[in-house]
C-alpha cells in the first residue's frame, strides 16, 4: 500500500477541518503536559520527603537489643519439655549493649560484594547540664568521614562545618537542643553520661535533620569522642550501619546476616515502611489523574473524528468506489487520530519539561527543610516516555472506533442516496 | 476483431432483494454482456431497478446472486480486499454527482485513482493525468481546487479521473443527470468521442431518450426485468 497517499488523504482531510483539529491537539497537549509535570513534582517531592529519613537512614543495621532471653533454663530440662511451662516475672538477660566481636563482622561484611560500605556509630545516653536543670539527650558518636560519605551528614550540618567533629572534645549539637540551651558556636558546654562522668565539650556546629522532634534531643561528635566519655575502648560499638549498593536486598541479607551473626539487624524496609506505602500511594495518584486527563483528551479527538467521519462520508464513498478498500480507509482515519497524538504529545512533553524548570525554579523556603531552596522536581526520562506512549495509545484508541465505522461506510448507499 | 468480440462483463441472472420495509424483488434473472468496445446505455422508468443493477456489476454491492464475470473471470464471492483492487485497476466511474475531493486540486483528484493504482512514478502519473485533462480541454485549470469549477467542469474533471488508469470499462450513472441542456450536451459529446476514438468500453445508465439514441446499443428495462437489448 502508498502511505505517501494515505498520509496526503489524511493531511487533506485533517486540513479541511484544521480548527477542530488543532483544538482535539491541544486536550492532546494540555494532558500531557499536566502528566509530565504533575509526575515530575509529585516525585520529586516524595524523593525529597523520603530522602529527609532514609537518606541518613542505613540499609541494614546491626545492634544488640536489650530483651528477656527466649531460652530460659526450664526449656533446657528434659523433664518438662512436654509440658506447658509458664514462667512469672521475666527479666532482661544482663548482656551489654556493644557489639561483641564487633572487628571481625565489620570484616566480613566489608567484603560482601552486596555492601557499599558501612560506618560504626555509638549510641550514648546523656544529661545535658544547663545551670540547674538537666535536659536529657542523645550524643551519637560517629565516623565522620565515612557517615558523611554514606549518610549525607553534611547536608544537615546547618551551622558550622562537619569535618570540624574530628577534633576530640566536640559536638554538633541538634538545632532544637541548641536553642534551648542557648549555647553558640565555640561556646563550651557540659553533660553528664547515664555512668555517671561529666564531660565538657565545645559546640562546633548545628544539625537540622527537619524533623523537629530529632533535633530537639540528638547531637553528634566522633566516635572516640564518645568511647572517652563513657569509659569504653576503641573496640566499643553499639551500631554497625551498612549501606547497599542494592536497597531492595537489605531485608533478605538482613535475615541472613542474623543468622550469621547472632545479632540483631533491621532493615529500611521494615522500619520504614510507610514511607514506601506513602510513596506508591502518591504515585498512584499522579498516575490515575494524569491517565484521566489524557483518556478525557481521547473522548475529545473520538468526537472530532466522527464529525469528520459525516461531513465526509462523499469522500469516504468515492474512495472506496475509485478502488480504497475499507483498511485503507481505516489507515487513513488511524494516521489522523496517530498525527494529532504525535503532534499534540510532543508539544506536551515539551511544555511538560519547560513547567517542571517553572516549578523547579519557583522558591521554596521553610525552616523544616534547610537544604531546600526551591520546589524539587524529578526529571526522570521514565516519565516522559510513559506520557509519550500514553498519548499514543490514547489517540489509537480513540480513532479505532471512528475508523472503524468509515472502513464500513457502504459507499452504494451514500452515492445513491444523491 | 476476434480482440473486439471478447465480452468485458457478462451478467447471468442477477437477483436482487431489498429487504426493507418490506420484501421486494428490484432485479429478475438480468442476463447480458457487454462487449470490448461497445457503448451501450441502459434505460428505464425511475425504480425499476438499473441504477441498483449498476451497482451490483461495479462490484460495490455484493449481495445479490447469480453470476458476474469481468473480463472472462468469475468475480462473484470474491473478497472486497480482491474487489476494491479490481474497481480501481479496471473500471472507470462517473456518477450524476461529480464527487471531486473539495481539499485537493483538479489535478491530484484525477492523480488520486492512478496513485492508489501505483503502477507509475508520480511524476509520470502527473503527466498522465495532464494528458487526461487535455482531452476535455481542462489542463488550464489543473491547479485549481475542484470547488472551484463549474458544474460541467467538475464532471469532466471526474470523467477524466475515471479515465486515469486506462480502465477495462467505464460505468455511468446518469453522468448528465445533475447538467443544463449546454453541459450535459458536452459530456454526451465526450462521451460520444470516447467510443469513437479511443475505442472505450461504456456502460451508461440514463433515462435520457437522446442519450441512449446515440449509443451502440441500448439496454431496455422495466419492472426488474431486461425487457429489450
Amino acid at each position: 500500500m502508498k502511505w505517501s497517499l494515505i498520509f496526503e488523504l489524511s493531511k487533506a482531510l485533517m486540513l479541511a477541518r484544521f480548527k477542530q483539529t488543532l483544538i482535539a491537539a491541544v486536550g492532546v497537549t494540555f494532558s500531557i503536559t499536566m502528566f509530565v509535570a504533575l509526575l515530575g513534582f509529585m516525585n520529586g517531592l516524595n524523593t525529597m520527603l523520603d530522602g529527609l529519613i532514609l537518606n541518613r537512614t542505613p540499609h541494614i543495621r546491626f545492634y544488640n537489643e536489650i530483651k528477656p532471653n527466649p531460652d530460659q533454663p526450664i526449656s533446657l530440662s528434659g523433664e518438662f519439655s512436654t509440658s506447658l511451662n509458664v514462667v512469672r516475672s521475666i527479666k532482661p538477660s544482663t548482656s551489654r549493649l556493644a557489639i561483641h566481636n564487633s572487628e571481625s563482622i565489620m570484616q566480613t561484611l566489608t567484603k560482601d560484594p552486596r555492601v557499599l560500605g558501612l560506618s560504626r556509630k555509638i549510641s550514648a545516653q546523656v544529661f545535658f547540664n544547663v545551670g540547674t536543670i538537666d535536659l536529657t539527650g542523645v550524643v551519637n558518636g560517629i565516623d565522620v568521614e565515612k557517615e558523611a560519605q554514606l549518610f549525607s551528614f553534611e547536608d544537615y550540618v546547618t551551622t558550622g562545618k562537619y569535618p570540624d567533629l574530628n577534633q576530640s572534645n566536640s559536638i554538633i549539637l541538634g538545632k532544637g537542643l541548641a536553642d534551648r540551651m542557648l549555647a553558640g558556636i565555640g561556646d563550651v558546654i557540659q553533660l553528664t553520661t547515664a555512668q555517671g562522668n561529666r564531660v565538657q565539650l565545645k559546640v562546633v556546629g548545628y544539625y537540622q535533620s527537619g524533623l523537629g522532634d530529632y533535633d530537639n534531643s540528638n547531637s553528634f561528635a566522633s566516635i572516640s569522642t564518645v568511647q572517652k566519655m563513657l569509659g569504653e575502648p576503641p573496640s566499643y560499638v553499639t551500631d554497625i550501619q551498612v549501606k547497599l549498593k542494592e536497597l531492595d536486598l537489605a531485608p533478605a541479607m538482613a535475615i541472613e546476616s542474623r543468622q550469621i551473626f547472632g545479632i540483631d539487624a533491621d532493615d529500611i524496609q521494615t522500619v520504614n515502611a510507610q514511607f514506601e506505602t506513602g510513596t506508591n500511594i502518591r504515585n498512584l495518584i499522579s498516575y490515575v489523574v494524569g491517565i484521566t486527563l489524557l483518556v478525557v483528551s481521547g473522548f475529545g479527538i473520538y468526537n472530532i473524528l466522527n464529525m469528520m467521519i459525516y461531513e465526509k462520508l462523499d469522500t469516504i464513498a468515492i474512495l472506496k468506489a475509485i478502488g480504497f478498500s475499507g483498511s485503507d480507509v481505516n489507515r487513513i482515519f488511524i494516521t489522523i487520530a496517530l498525527s494529532i497524538g504525535l503532534v499534540g504529545g510532543s508539544f506536551g512533553l515539551l511544555l511538560g519539561f519547560l513547567t517542571c524548570l517553572g516549578i523547579d525554579s519557583a522558591p521554596f523556603e521553610t525552616a523544616a527543610l534547610p537544604t531546600i531552596k526551591t520546589f524539587p522536581v524529578d526529571y526522570n526520562p521514565k516519565y516522559y516516555i510513559i506520557g509519550g506512549v500514553f498519548s499514543l495509545i490514547t489517540t489509537y484508541m480513540a480513532g479505532f472506533f471512528p475508523a472503524r465505522k468509515a472502513s464500513s461506510v457502504d459507499p452504494v448507499e451514500i452515492i445513491r442516496g444523491k | 476483431m476476434t480482440e473486439l468480440k471478447k465480452p468485458v462483463l457478462e451478467a447471468k441472472n442477477i437477483e436482487k432483494f431489498f429487504y426493507n420495509p418490506t420484501e421486494t424483488q428490484v432485479l429478475k434473472k438480468v442476463s447480458f454482456s457487454v462487449k470490448r468496445g461497445e457503448f451501450v446505455s441502459v434505460m428505464g422508468k425511475s425504480g425499476c431497478g438499473k441504477s441498483t443493477l449498476l451497482y451490483i456489476l461495479s462490484t460495490m454491492d455484493t449481495s445479490y446472486s447469480g453470476e458476474l464475470f469481468m473480463d472472462e473471470q468469475m468475480i462473484t464471492g470474491k473478497p472486497s480486499d480482491y474487489l476494491s483492487h479490481l474497481r480501481n485497476e479496471k473500471i472507470g466511474f462517473v456518477f450524476q454527482f461529480h464527487y471531486l475531493i473539495n481539499e485537493f486540486s483538479v489535478l491530484e483528484n484525477v492523480m488520486i485513482p492512478g496513485l492508489k493504482l501505483g503502477k507509475y512514478s508520480r511524476e509520470e502519473m502527473e503527466h498522465r493525468a495532464i494528458e487526461k485533462l487535455k482531452i476535455f480541454d481542462m489542463q488550464d485549470h489543473a491547479l485549481k481546487k475542484a470547488n472551484q469549477l463549474s458544474g460541467g467542469q467538475k464532471q469532466r474533471v471526474a470523467i477524466a479521473r475515471a479515465l486515469i488508469n486506462d480502465p477495462l470499462i467505464i460505468m455511468g450513472d446518469e453522468p448528465t443527470g445533475n447538467l443544463d441542456k449546454k453541459n450535459s450536451d458536452i459530456v454526451y459529446n465526450i462521451f460520444k468521442s470516447l467510443a469513437k476514438d479511443f475505442n472505450q468500453t461504456m456502460l451508461i445508465v440514463t433515462h435520457d431518450p437522446e442519450f441512449a439514441e446515440g449509443t451502440d446499443r441500448t439496454i431496455e428495462m422495466e419492472d426488474g426485468r431486461v425487457i429489450r437489448q
